[in-house]
């Protein structure tokens, strides 16, 4: 089970929630994770239903037998002032440096530097121990970039090798990647049963592949209970089917029952539609090689009992347990 | 929760954005479609070109990162960076649509501003290439500067634009004065320059701060890179002031009374708040916004059934179900030969609402070609009852948004059970577009 679980996936594909339950079931019976946000978005904080996250670790979460969920949003510019304090003693020049402009070109216009900072910041929680030598958190989820940026945004070294030959960035960029490109990282892809998400993770994880970077599990998510097939929809086309449906209904205490079975059908014949084409979106899935999971569709949408019962569904479909798709177990 | 509550209840006092009024508008020029990404921004701006052109006009489509599929249905997915137009469009007016190349767009920039000896310089410069090829901002940078090209090129009546998948909704109106600001800033000019700055009087303390800067920022970055970013400065040094004028420019385009902006949203919380944002953002930059456009939409016809009167009428088929089997074959009601369990109904389909005493049903047992009418019925119900807790809660998610902005027109458009890649498709969405809520027509 790797260390570092970076969770990826096409906007609208619920990333941001596939990870957060992530870290919860990563966390369960005594564990603690740490949940990381690199995009400025405050995705965690709405999601936990908290205040806006800090640049601090935070404990939001208490997950099921006494684990600990922790959230950092990690911000390239408080981190780049931390490293330079750190490795510098800048202190107030720090300010006279953002004054200037220098900041924010190092964080928003110098290429790759402000994904070296992101990920060199999840990459040292990962590392981190305490005094007795035991890693601070068992595990490190990265609420990452969608699919289609996550190959550049982990993939820095390549981006600041060629522009910043030597030079602590230079160094920092090295590091990074060890940890990146080993067997603590897993990154996943969370998409949906349709077509331009899947389209899309195949394409991701052929770019992941093409670097070198771990691939861990693709993530279905909002997976809709199929109830009907098509042979069913079909059956009841004929005028006498419809009526006994009408009898049916009417027998099972609804009023008005034959106005009723012409709008139940059609919205039966659209769900053997999807039905029909989620088949297809499993089968370009499997045709990847990885293990996929799949999460159900909360039809009250995702508060927060919803991601407790997401964290209980990866926990059954024996995400944690099961370490030999996910990485190597530590 | 009543069928009037859960069907079109608050939409009735929102404005309903018009589309085919704001299309015809000769008026309207350019419409921006921005919004959370995966809520069809694209498949929107590529259906609103279609029925504009299909309702006479002249337009063209620029779009971002499109879908293969609707790229190749277009005839776009060749990047050449100039909009072609789109065969198989009805009427008199014409489509045209291309995607952005952004590097291929910033490099067209610098040879048309920079003399070649000094163009060449710029394009094989490190920093430059890595700065182009799609670094954040970049794109959204290039999405305005095509948008001011194409309009300044006046061949078309109207420019629908979709917007870059940003990190935020709100990127592409931030990226253009950022690059904008840096390509032209102070510290740029310190980068280059610095004895020349530093020597200006009352220029102590900043003279200190820069040459500590340029020092700090030459060990963090290495000695190479800086020199790459100040011989790229140098070169772009002629460019800098057309960077910002330009970027004013397109700034004013984008609040001029030709500009329309759609924002783009799904009936889900992330995405409306997302488009919340923005309208609050688009109307503090004093830019137009014409509405909400609200993809996937679910309705039904039978929204006067609820949810749980559905559930309710489910159990009773099946009690009947079971009361049927004990009376008329054995007790053994799980056992394959007698089970007249749900094929349909799938075994992992077991929903909270679903009846504790579900036999288990065995999927593998000879499935029936018609499974017998209660079943059927019950599955119905289900799949209703399913149908209108989503309904439910996309109206919670669009009376929150609604709340927050009454003023906003909404256009909504009906869930597609499938994915568009072809003009009819798109044709199909524009006329959802236009005639508004799901299944028109139908419901209470």
């Amino acid at each position: 089970m790797s260390r570092l679980q970076v969770v990826s996936g096409k906007g609208g594909t619920g990333k941001t929630t596939v990870a957060a339950a992530l870290s919860l079931a990563l966390a369960t019976e005594g564990k603690r994770t740490l949940l990381v946000e690199v995009e400025g978005r405050q995705g965690i904080a709405q999601l936990f239903e908290t205040e806006a996250l800090p640049y601090a670790e935070r404990k939001i979460a208490v997950a099921p037998g006494g684990g600990e969920v922790y959230a950092l949003a990690i911000d390239a510019e408080r981190a780049l002032l931390d490293y330079l304090q750190m490795f510098y003693k800048l202190g107030s020049a720090g300010r006279a440096l953002k004054k200037l402009g220098a900041i924010d070109f190092a964080t928003t216009i110098a290429p790759g530097v402000r994904d070296v900072l992101l990920t060199g910041k999840a990459c040292e929680a990962v590392r981190r121990r305490d005094k007795q030598g035991r890693y601070v958190y068992d595990h490190v989820v990265m609420d990452a970039p969608p699919t289609g940026r996550i190959t550049r945004f982990l993939n820095v070294n390549d981006e600041v090798a060629g522009l910043a030959k030597i030079g602590p960035i230079h160094h920092q960029a090295q590091a990074v990647m060890r940890v990146l490109k080993s067997a603590e990282t897993a990154v996943h892809l969370v998409t949906l049963l349709e077509e331009m998400p899947v389209q899309e993770t195949a394409d991701g994880i052929a770019e992941l592949r093409a670097a070198d970077l771990p691939t861990g599990a693709v993530i279905v998510n909002m997976v809709r209970p199929h109830v009907l097939d098509e042979e069913a929809v079909r059956s009841a086309g004929t005028a006498a089917r419809r009526q006994e449906i009408a009898r049916s209904l009417g027998g099972a205490g609804v009023s008005g029952a034959a106005e009723l079975v012409g709008p139940l059908l059609e919205q039966a014949a659209e769900h053997a539609q999807r039905v029909e084409l989620e088949r297809e979106q499993r089968a370009a899935l499997e045709a990847l090689g990885l293990t996929a999971y799949e999460l159900p569709l909360l039809s009250e949408g995702v508060d927060l009992a919803g991601l407790y019962q997401l964290a209980t569904e990866l926990r059954k479909l024996g995400v944690i347990g099961g370490a030999d798709d996910w990485g190597t177990a530590r | 929760m009543t069928s009037s509550l859960t069907y079109g209840g608050t939409l009735q006092d929102t404005p309903l954005l018009e589309i085919d009024a704001l299309l015809d508008d000769p008026g309207v020029r350019i419409v921006v479609c921005c919004g959370a990404g995966g809520v069809g921004k694209t498949t929107t701006a590529a259906a609103l070109g279609v029925r504009a052109a299909e309702r006479g006009r002249r337009a063209v489509v620029l779009t971002i990162d499109p879908a293969r599929r609707l790229a190749q249905s277009m005839g776009i997915d060749l990047l050449d960076n100039t909009p072609r137009r789109v065969d198989g469009i009805e009427g008199t007016g014409e489509l045209h649509a291309m995607m952005l190349d952004m590097k291929r767009t910033f490099d067209e920039i610098v040879e048309a501003h920079a003399d070649p000896s000094r163009a060449r310089a710029i394009l094989d410069n490190p920093f430059y290439q890595s700065l182009s090829a799609g670094f954040a901002g970049t794109q959204e940078y290039m999405a305005m500067e095509k948008l001011g090209q194409l309009r300044a090129r006046d061949e078309w009546d109207l420019i629908v634009v979709d917007t870059p998948p940003s990190r935020s909704a709100l990127d592409f109106l931030d990226a253009p004065k950022r690059l904008g600001s840096f390509l032209d800033g102070k510290f740029i000019r310190l980068l280059m320059a610095p004895a020349k700055v530093g020597g200006r009087a009352g220029m102590k303390f900043l003279n200190v701060g820069m040459s500590m800067m340029t020092g700090t920022l030459g060990k963090l970055l290495g000695g190479q890179f800086l020199r790459d970013v100040q011989t790229f400065v140098a070169a772009m040094d002629t460019m800098f002031g057309g960077f910002r004028t330009r970027a004013d420019a397109t700034y004013r385009l984008l609040q001029a009374p030709g500009t329309a902006f759609l924002v783009v949203a799904a009936p889900e919380r992330d995405a409306l708040r997302e488009a919340a944002y923005f309208v609050e953002r688009l109307a503090a930059e004093e830019m137009p916004l014409a509405g909400l456009v609200l993809n996937r939409v679910h309705g039904s016809g039978a929204a006067r059934l609820s949810a749980e009167r559905a559930l309710a009428a489910a159990e009773n088929l099946h009690e009947d179900r079971i009361v049927d089997q004990e009376t008329g074959k054995a007790a053994d009601r799980g056992s394959a030969g007698t089970s007249p369990t749900p094929s349909a109904v799938e075994p992992d389909s077991d929903d909270a609402h679903e009846p504790q005493h579900e036999p288990a049903s065995e999927p593998g047992s000879g499935r029936p070609s018609a499974p017998p009418t209660s079943q059927l019925t019950a599955g119905l119900l289900r799949l209703h009852a399913e149908r209108m807790r989503v309904l439910s809660r996309e109206q919670r998610t669009r009376d929150r948004f609604t709340a927050l902005h009454p003023e906003v027109a909404v256009a909504e458009v009906a869930a597609l059970p499938g994915d568009v890649h072809d003009l009819a498709g798109l044709r199909a969405i524009g006329e959802r577009l236009a005639n508004g809520g799901p299944q028109a027509g139908t419901g209470s």
